[in-house]
């Protein structure tokens, strides 16, 4: 069965002279990892569900720059912003929301003194908004009862100090949420922040993900929840190094909502 | 000739106090070789955080037991010291004990201060103890070798010799004794030396008022050698910590200028400076102390290299060099040798080394996460992860020196905008796809 989505962009609203509620920033590990596109796809679907007037940018978006500044390129940094500042300002655009908390963090925090003033949201803070105003509605489903661990991604968390948005969301599901021993503000990095996902990582005795994974796997949960595709691949390739995919699936929030509707 | 204790103590005195000011203007002369920086802004937060985090300890007692102890020996350092003001005014004018008039509530003053003396006592104990007979594992990282490794257990043995003192002081000090007037811990200490003359005891008790006195200020001169400033510098530490989240790094005003200039369309490319233009800055990022900032200075003197950073760091935790308090140590040593070059030469003469490659390796430095954990876990506001980020922007931009993936990545972000070689047209594609 296919199913119908729809991602109208914001040339499209532009031509119609209208403005969307929302403009949701879809990120390149959103737009291209094959794992991260289930999960923007899932969103979309909530967004549809929910009948939210929103739009992308589509081929107008670019990468918001974070690995380039956190791997110490500040020109290159600025470049992207400049530019994705213009096209966004060009819009109109007010109020976006992303899937990725590296695109949230850079958007909502760095973008302001280059010329770029929205209202930035962090998926998990949009879809908890929703459920408040009522415009979404969520029941336990499949997940209810289960076992269910949330690694906090660190630029969610401690970098914007967002803690309870999916944890709220993962209680809607009516799941037993098993809290590792550091979590929130003492969470632990899956590895892939500050540009480590595009390289290797220096000698070590262990790679960051399999010691964060292991720490998941502690809690004997069935789920292993989070909030960016990152953490996703970090954390995926973890429970594979662990030969634990047979027992622990890694999944998103939004996917875990659209899945529980059977979207 | 009876006037010659209060002589002596007089000089003891000035003596102490003023070795220290000199080597507390070597440290302030040492933070302003950094970056002048900004922090006027977030008054309130930063007073807000000052009572929080430095006068109410609320990060120390994120692990618990530490905290604890530690609250103990901050309170016990900070009342004590009152009874240290009646000790200088005995030893200047020749008097004994000149608040004893204060009757009940001097019983009550001293009271406090043999309590906490004991209590700390205690909690130094337990201290060493967790140090070395535990040895609890971010005590004995590479980089607590030699000095630091002594340095962390002089400072316990200071402490445990200054509270015994103090109370051998009191113990031993027959009229007070008499008096029996707050002598709540130091009547059981008495109780040991029942038997002993009075004469004897009084060269005790004279000995130890002594030794008590010179040994505060022998303290007070050893901070500047150790990592114990954190007893001073942790206030405006604080105070000048970051306000705003944790995941907002600076953007680099030099860069933000000609960005700005390469996308106008309007500005001619090949202009020449107007005249009196402002220079563009020598070095973008940081590769020796004198890039820093003031605070990033102030925060390598701050540290007490407790190691809360370290243990959090996902990279240290699993095995790699990087350690955000080897950071922060690093600075300070090469900022002390930048000093001593100074001292001798008069101005900085260069030495042929910097902080970077010279102390921290870029091993270190590419093993960092950016994860803010470090950040998060000092209980006095250091930040070694700007450290790392600036040396990372030294590395990239003056020396073009990324490892090879990175620098695929960028030039895929440049080329395409997106870190992986895929085509920006194609960025709505999954829209299409099942």
């Amino acid at each position: 069965m296919s199913e119908q989505i729809k991602v109208p962009t914001m040339a499209e609203y532009a031509a119609q002279g209208k403005q969307p509620e929302v403009l949701f920033f879809v990120g390149c590990a959103g737009s291209f990892d094959d794992r991260a596109k289930k999960i923007t796809k899932a969103f979309v679907k909530l967004l549809n569900k929910a009948n939210i007037d929103f739009a992308v940018l589509g081929t107008e978006e670019g990468c918001n720059g974070d690995p380039a500044k956190r791997a110490g390129n500040e020109f290159l940094f600025q470049m992207q912003a400049m530019t994705n500042i213009e096209v966004l300002n060009g819009y109109g655009v007010k109020k976006i929301v992303t899937t990725c908390p590296h695109c949230f963090n850079t958007l909502k925090n760095e973008y302001p003194e280059l010329g770029g003033n929205y209202e930035v949201m962090h998926h998990t803070q949009f879809l908890k908004s929703l459920l408040k105003e009522g415009r979404l509605k969520v029941e336990g489903g499949k997940f209810k009862g289960k076992k269910i661990t949330f690694h906090d991604p660190c630029y969610l968390g401690r970098a914007n100090n967002e803690y309870e948005a999916p944890r709220e969301l993962l209680e809607k599901l009516e799941m037993e949420l098993v809290e590792m021993k550091r979590n929130k503000k003492r969470g632990m990095c899956c590895g892939a922040g500050g540009a480590q996902m595009f390289k290797e990582p220096e000698a070590g005795d262990k790679d960051v993900n399999v010691l964060r994974t292991e720490q998941a796997l502690e809690t004997s949960s069935e789920i292993i929840a989070t909030g960016c595709p990152f953490c996703m691949v970090m954390m995926t390739d973890g429970v594979k190094a662990k030969n634990a995919e047979d027992s622990v699936q890694v999944m998103d929030v939004a996917e875990m909502i659209a899945s529980a509707e059977d979207l | 000739m009876q006037y010659i204790p209060n002589i002596l103590f007089i000089i003891a005195l000035v003596a102490g106090i003023g070795y220290f000011t000199l080597n507390i203007r070597k440290v302030i002369r040492n933070i302003k070789l950094g970056q002048k920086v900004d922090a006027s802004d977030h008054t309130s937060e930063r007073w807000a955080n000052v009572f929080r985090i430095a006068l109410g300890q609320s990060k120390m007692t994120v692990r618990p037991i530490s905290g604890f102890l530690h609250i103990i020996v901050y309170i016990g350092f900070i009342i004590i010291n009152i009874e240290v003001l009646e000790i200088i005014i005995d030893g200047i004018f020749g008097t004994h004990r000149i608040f004893s008039s204060l009757g009940s509530f001097y019983g009550f003053l001293i009271g406090s201060f043999e309590i906490l003396a004991l209590l700390v006592l205690v909690s130094v104990i337990v201290f060493w103890i967790r140090r070395n007979i535990i040895k609890i594992r971010r005590f004995w990282k590479s980089e607590m070798k030699g000095w630091p490794k002594s340095d962390g257990n002089i400072i316990l043995y200071f402490e445990m010799v200054l509270m015994i003192l103090f109370l051998v002081m009191n113990a031993t000090d027959v009229p007070f004794q008499e008096m029996n007037n707050g002598n709540v811990v130091s009547k059981y200490v008495a109780s040991m030396f029942s038997g002993t003359p009075e004469g004897t005891l009084h060269i005790i008790e004279r000995a130890a008022w002594w030794l008590h006195i010179l040994g505060i200020l022998a303290f007070l001169n050893y901070l500047y050698f150790s990592k114990h400033l954190h007893i001073m510098l942790a206030f405006p530490n604080v105070y000048f910590g970051k306000v705003v989240p944790k995941g907002k790094f600076k953007n680099l005003e030099s860069v933000t200028n000609e960005v700005k200039m390469m996308m106008d369309p309007n500005i001619d490319p090949f202009a020449a400076p107007a005249e009196g233009a402002t220079e563009a800055p020598s070095k973008f990022g940081a590769s020796d102390v004198m890039d820093l900032s003031r605070i990033q200075l102030l925060n390598a003197y701050t540290c007490t290299e407790c190691g809360r950073c370290t243990d959090e760091c996902p990279a240290n935790n699993t095995g790699k060099k990087l350690s955000p308090r080897k950071i922060m140590m690093d600075t300070r040593d090469r900022l002390e040798e930048v000093g001593k070059n100074i001292d001798k030469n008069g101005e900085f003469k260069d030495d042929g080394k910097q902080l970077l490659d010279d102390y921290i390796t870029r091993e270190e430095l590419w093993a960092c996460t950016t994860c803010n954990a470090c950040v998060e876990a000092c209980p006095v506001s250091i930040d070694p992860l700007s450290i790392i980020m600036e040396m990372r922007q030294y590395l990239v931009m003056e020396q073009s020196s990324a490892p090879a993936e990175l620098n695929v990545a960028m030039t895929n972000i440049e080329n395409n905008g997106a870190p992986w070689p895929y085509n920006q047209m194609d960025r709505l594609n999954w829209k299409d796809e099942k």
